[in-house]
């Protein structure tokens, strides 16, 4: 029994690391911080109190104490005075003391919990629009300034330092927000907007997935938050405002043809060309991101052509369309959806 | 005792009789095709009378699924931007008797792969045609004309016809 628990646990714990970019104990930001902390002090607190419960029901079951008859209860059902008021008295001090601590734990997370909805952060916020779709993430920078307004997804960057409001919208069903590096989840919900705050203090890139189930492919709804300084995500967001890369060599120019020829723009936005779809993932910048459907493949050509081909054996049940490309075609098509940094 | 034991045995024997239905999440690829004016259609006139067609059925008849997906598809390829929820706007409406190209399953599929003179656009050489046929089937919904099993009993769009409520209460499915 003990030899497997010592495995099991280094098990658990190697688990945390592979996973630190996806983990509430690895805070990237001052939030997570404080739920990581809480988080720590509920464990040694109740850990503690677990181990004393334990060993003093162990005593219990094992030793005898001189001054408490026991076979008098089973006899007569009636412990003498002296016992009865000594029981009293443990009982009444172990519920006072137990009261005493849940109370502390309550304001501990009450506490908490303030502390993290308001950071007291307004200062030059970055708001950003995120409507959960079954089964994607539409991502949408908002601005005052339309042409400043950016439509991505699957792919958030976010700079260090900076507060950013993440208003959250449901296209579909309810969906739920998390990204555990830096902040709990909040659920997105359809016909109204949810509101969170979140900031990095770290450079990093945190996986976040959708934490409600929303139906079939709710497992494989991921996406990318990537903390970066400022001074680079300035530069991301400016080359993630222009249209579309036209296309430059042969073969891509073909690619583009086939996209635009195909029902691919009835779902699909490329800005800078006449795909005007609003159903389905931007793809004016796809070749950048990292994934390939909400994150479920990483993003290479090879992953994309099987994609293309045949999306229900990827993620079955998603809302992209099976479309019979010609096999001539199907290279030109990710060349060209690859090129578009 | 044993009555008891035997007649919840019998229920569950007779519970396997239920069937769940099947969805066919991934198109056979018969159904990949995409149609350009090759559609099917024999000698329909523009306006004239209906000529009878050879009956295509619909591979999707009677699958809620697939009346779901055509109705997100509805959406999804603008056809609401023309006919509205089939109230009708730009283009007629979808929830009616008197169909000017045929109401049947087959009319309604050649009618999105070709498109119609007075301002139909043609769909054809675009979308598979099993998206067709899903747009099709919740077409024919719309009309009461899947079976009340499959479509929802609450539409999520106003209802426009009565006729098609009478058709469902009355369980009528063509
Ligand atoms: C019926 C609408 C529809 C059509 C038509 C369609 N797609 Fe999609 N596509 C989607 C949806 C919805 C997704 C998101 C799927 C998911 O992640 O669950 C998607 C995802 C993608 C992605 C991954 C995007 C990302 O960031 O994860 C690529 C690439 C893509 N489609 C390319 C194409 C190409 C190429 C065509 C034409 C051959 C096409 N799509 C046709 C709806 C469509
Ligand atoms: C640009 C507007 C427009 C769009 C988009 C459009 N339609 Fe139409 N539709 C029309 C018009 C106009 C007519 C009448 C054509 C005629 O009478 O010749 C029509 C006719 C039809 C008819 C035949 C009605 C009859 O009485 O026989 C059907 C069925 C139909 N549309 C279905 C669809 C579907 C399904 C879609 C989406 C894939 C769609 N339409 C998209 C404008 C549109
Ligand atoms: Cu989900």
């Amino acid at each position: 029994m003990k030899r497997a628990a010592v495995p099991a646990f280094a098990l658990s714990v190697l688990y945390g690391c592979a996973w630190h970019q996806q983990s509430a104990l690895n805070p990237g930001g001052p939030q997570a911080a404080k739920i990581d902390t809480l988080w720590w002090s509920f464990f040694w607190l109740l850990g503690v109190i677990f181990i004393i419960v334990m060993t003093v029901l162990l005593l219990t079951l094992t030793g005898r104490r001189a001054n408490m008859e026991r076979e008098a209860l089973e006899v007569t059902h009636k412990a003498s005075p002296q016992t009865e008021s000594q029981t009293r008295r443990i009982v009444t001090g172990a519920t006072i003391i137990t009261i005493l601590i849940l109370f502390v734990l309550i304001v501990a997370s009450v506490g908490t919990g303030k502390a993290i909805a308001d950071l007291g952060f307004k200062k030059n916020p970055l708001t950003i629009q995120v409507t959960g779709n079954q089964w994607w993430w539409e991502i949408q920078y908002i601005n005052g300034d339309a042409s400043q307004t950016l439509v991505t997804a699957n792919e958030m960057h976010i700079p260090v330092g900076r507060p950013v409001q993440i208003l959250g919208q449901s296209q579909d069903v309810i969906h739920s927000f998390w990204v555990p590096n830096l902040h709990g989840k909040r659920d997105l919900i359809p016909s109204r907007t949810t509101n969170e705050w979140i900031e990095a203090d770290q450079p990093g890139a945190y996986r976040g997935q959708c934490a409600e189930f929303c139906g079939l492919q709710h497992a494989h709804m991921a996406l990318w938050v990537i903390a970066e300084p400022e001074d680079r995500f300035d530069a991301w967001m400016r080359a993630q405002l222009q249209p579309a890369a036209s296309p430059s060599t042969q073969e891509t120019i073909r690619g583009q043809q086939v996209f635009l020829n195909n029902a691919c723009v009835f779902c699909h936005q490329i800005r800078g060309t006449t795909a005007g779809g609003q159903n389905a993932p931007d793809l004016t910048h796809f070749g950048s991101r990292r994934g390939i459907a909400a994150n479920t493949v990483p993003n290479t050509k090879g992953n994309l052509a099987g994609w293309i081909v045949d999306p229900q054996s990827m993620k079955p049940g998603n809302h992209m369309a099976t479309i019979a490309v010609n096999s001539t075609d199907l290279q030109p098509l990710v060349d060209y959806l690859e090129s578009l940094k | 005792m044993r009555i008891a034991a035997s007649a919840i045995i019998i229920t569950l024997l007779g519970l396997t009789g239920c069937q769940r239905e099947k969805r066919d999440i991934r198109p056979s690829p018969a159904d990949l095709a995409i149609y350009g004016d090759a559609a099917k259609e024999s000698t329909l006139r523009p306006g004239g009378p209906v000529t009878p067609q050879p009956v295509v059925n619909n591979p999707y008849n009677a699958s809620s699924y697939d009346i779901s997906e055509g109705q997100r598809l509805f959406n999804w390829y603008n056809c609401s931007g023309c006919h509205a929820n089939g109230g009708g706007g730009i283009g007629p409406p979808l929830i009616k008797k008197e169909w000017t190209y045929g109401g049947e399953p087959a009319n309604i599929f050649d009618t999105i792969v070709k498109g119609r003179p007075n301002g139909m656009p043609s769909w054809g050489g675009r979308i598979p045609a099993y998206q067709i046929w899903q747009i099709v089937a919740y077409v024919r919904s719309m009309n009461g004309e899947q079976p009340t099993s499959a479509t929802p009993t609450r539409a999520d769009t106003i209802q426009t016809n009565p006729q098609n409520l009478v058709n469902r209460v009355s369980g009528q499915t063509k």
